[in-house]
């Protein structure tokens, strides 16, 4: 299957900062995540993908477009939410959704109707004649998106679309982004430091860091083979029982509040756990299986211990 | 069944190609502008020289003894143009948050996310003030050469003036460029619409003063190259064929106006960027 997105060997400088290095990626179809720390890369990669920033070396192909020779045909196709509050100034909902839509190509008509059902659909129908300056928050995440939905485009930006959101309308904005993803067909792109947010949504990740990629691929597989992941507390000599759980062949790490984190294969099991500890001489005083997460492949991917 | 389903759906429609964005950014522009009441209100008053302008030219053209001290010569034009300036101001300054507004609201990385280049979206913003100074001098003038011919009868002043319609044209275009390009370049320079309007403002005023107070101290009219108002002076004489020692040669003028729009054009190159890169 084509990527959707396909870098190859990119770098992007901003100045004598070195935003992306050397960063090759390709993004499947559906939904994907783009995690990372705050300055990873993600938003640069971001816009370089848009056409606005220039990549000193590499090659980026959108929808099997070449980015330096076809952006504006790339632009056409895709919908982009920023990061950042953005709007045109004193314009009212429908009428700024609906001019997005004519500068995406749209006829006036097609572009006011299609403005009134996106509107609908991202759950601002009530409030499509006020004032966007008016806007709480929330209501500007969604706007934003309605605007980059406007023209029905196969792929879509999203720039940390919860920033700033109340967990309901977080929620809300998290439905939408799935069904976009899952029923609508419209390929995403989630740029994010949630891991949640993009856990939910997304089906594969691409994880960032100090403008390099640090892992890539489906969420499942970088969760990596069968087993449970144990919180683990004990009564006595904590470091030595960590060690023996290594020496086990245990992938285990310690965390601030004295629980130790233990990845235990299926074939082992939790009593495995207990017999280790009762030949150490230690006492388990809590212990909860926990399913691995995505926290834990980035952490494992950014080196966090 | 929905009568109207209210959910996500395919647009199966046409799109227009590529190149026609400007227009939809001008248009947008201009829809706003005139839904202001004091926008409104400053064109209806920018249009009272043109009716005492008309009605100096109908007695004119049907009084004899009118005609003896207020006929009607190239020069009305001309002074006609020279009239509206403080309309041209009025009408750019109201226009001061063509980009201070986007770049307030962050709106210029979206407009550079859709399908549109940073020139369409330049264009888009210059037409607005182009076509409203346009509106303000050529316009009321060509009515006014129009009113001359209708009160008279016949195209006899046309006939022995033809430089007429084009000078009018071109002086008005040369204004409106000018006007539109330095207010443009002054509203990528901040996010207030205020600021710009002030620096406008200031520009047109303080170099006008300047040129005074030089000319006053050294005797000398060449110091009228720091006024563009002056220089706009200069080239409206010789467009129009006033008799007179201008300021500075017309060439001189000339490169200065131009030279304005270059530096206009240079800071809208460098201003008008979806992502502003700090090294």
């Amino acid at each position: 299957m084509t990527p959707v997105v396909d870098l190859q060997r990119v770098s992007v400088r901003y100045g004598s900062q070195l935003a992306l290095r050397d960063v090759s990626a390709t993004f499947p179809s559906g939904a994907v995540g783009l995690l990372g720390p705050n300055g990873a890369g993600k938003s640069t990669m971001i816009k370089a993908l848009l056409g606005l920033l220039a990549p000193d070396t590499g090659e980026m192909r959108v929808l099997g477009l070449d980015v330096r020779r076809s952006p504006l045909q790339i632009r056409g196709r895709i919908g982009y939410m920023p990061e950042n509050d953005a709007h045109i100034p004193r314009m009212n909902a429908v009428t700024f959704v609906a001019y997005c839509g004519e500068l995406c190509g749209l006829p006036p008509a097609d572009a006011m109707q299609r403005a009134h059902e996106v509107l609908y659909y991202v759950g601002l129908g009530e409030a499509r004649y006020r004032n966007i300056e008016q806007y709480s928050t929330g209501m500007k995440q969604r706007i934003k998106l309605a605007q980059a939905l406007v023209h029905d485009p196969s792929l879509l930006f999203l720039d940390e679309p919860t920033n700033g959101m109340d967990p309901k309308g977080r929620d809300e904005m998290l439905e939408l982004i799935r069904d976009i993803a899952h029923n609508k067909q419209i390929n995403l792109i989630l740029s994010s430091h949630l891991l949640p947010d993009v856990e939910y949504t997304c089906d594969h990740v691409v994880v960032l860091d100090k403008g390099g990629i640090a892992a890539a691929g489906p969420i499942a597989t970088l969760k990596g083979p069968g087993g449970r992941v144990f919180e683990l507390r004990v009564k006595g000599v904590a470091d030595q029982f960590l060690a023996a759980m290594r020496g086990a062949g245990l992938e285990c790490h310690t965390t601030d509040d004295d629980v130790m984190r233990v990845f235990v294969p299926d074939e082992r099991g939790p009593r495995y756990l207990f017999t280790l500890a009762a030949q150490h001489k230690v006492q388990v005083r809590h212990l909860r299986a926990s399913v691995p997460t995505l926290e834990d492949v980035f952490a494992k991917a950014v080196g966090e211990p | 069944m929905p009568i109207h389903d209210q959910g996500y759906r395919h647009y199966q429609g046409t799109r227009a190609p590529h190149g026609g964005a400007w227009w939809i950014i001008a248009r947008s522009h201009m829809a706003t502008l005139l839904l202001y009441r004091w926008f409104q209100i400053l064109l209806l008053v920018s249009f009272a020289p043109f009716v005492v302008r008309a009605v100096q030219i109908y007695f004119a053209s049907t009084n004899a003894q009118v005609a003896e001290f207020l006929a009607t010569t190239p020069d009305t034009f001309r002074d006609f143009l020279s009239q509206q300036r403080l309309s041209v101001f009025l009408v750019v300054i109201m226009q001061s948050g063509l980009i201070a507004d986007d770049r307030r609201t962050n709106a210029l990385q979206l407009y550079l996310s859709k399908p549109l280049t940073r020139v369409e979206y330049v264009l888009g913003k210059l037409v607005p003030p182009l076509v409203f100074v346009l509106g303000v001098t050529l316009l009321p003038a060509v009515l006014l050469l129009i009113l001359q011919i209708v009160f008279s009868g016949s195209l006899a002043f046309l006939r022995a003036n033809l430089f007429l319609l084009p000078a009018i044209t071109l002086f008005s275009l040369a204004q409106a460029l000018l006007s539109a390009c330095a207010i443009l370049a002054l509203s990528s320079l901040s996010n207030s619409r205020r600021f710009v309007a002030v620096m406008y403002a200031g520009i047109i005023f303080f170099t006008a003063a300047m040129y005074q107070v030089l000319r006053g101290i050294t005797s000398s009219r060449r110091w009228a190259v720091i006024s563009p108002g002056e220089m706009l002076d200069v080239i409206a004489n010789a467009i129009f064929r006033a008799r007179g020692e201008p300021a500075v040669p017309v060439y001189v003028a000339v490169i200065v106006l131009l030279a304005i729009v270059g530096v206009a054009l240079v800071i809208l190159e460098r201003r008008i960027r979806a992502v502003e890169v700090v090294a």
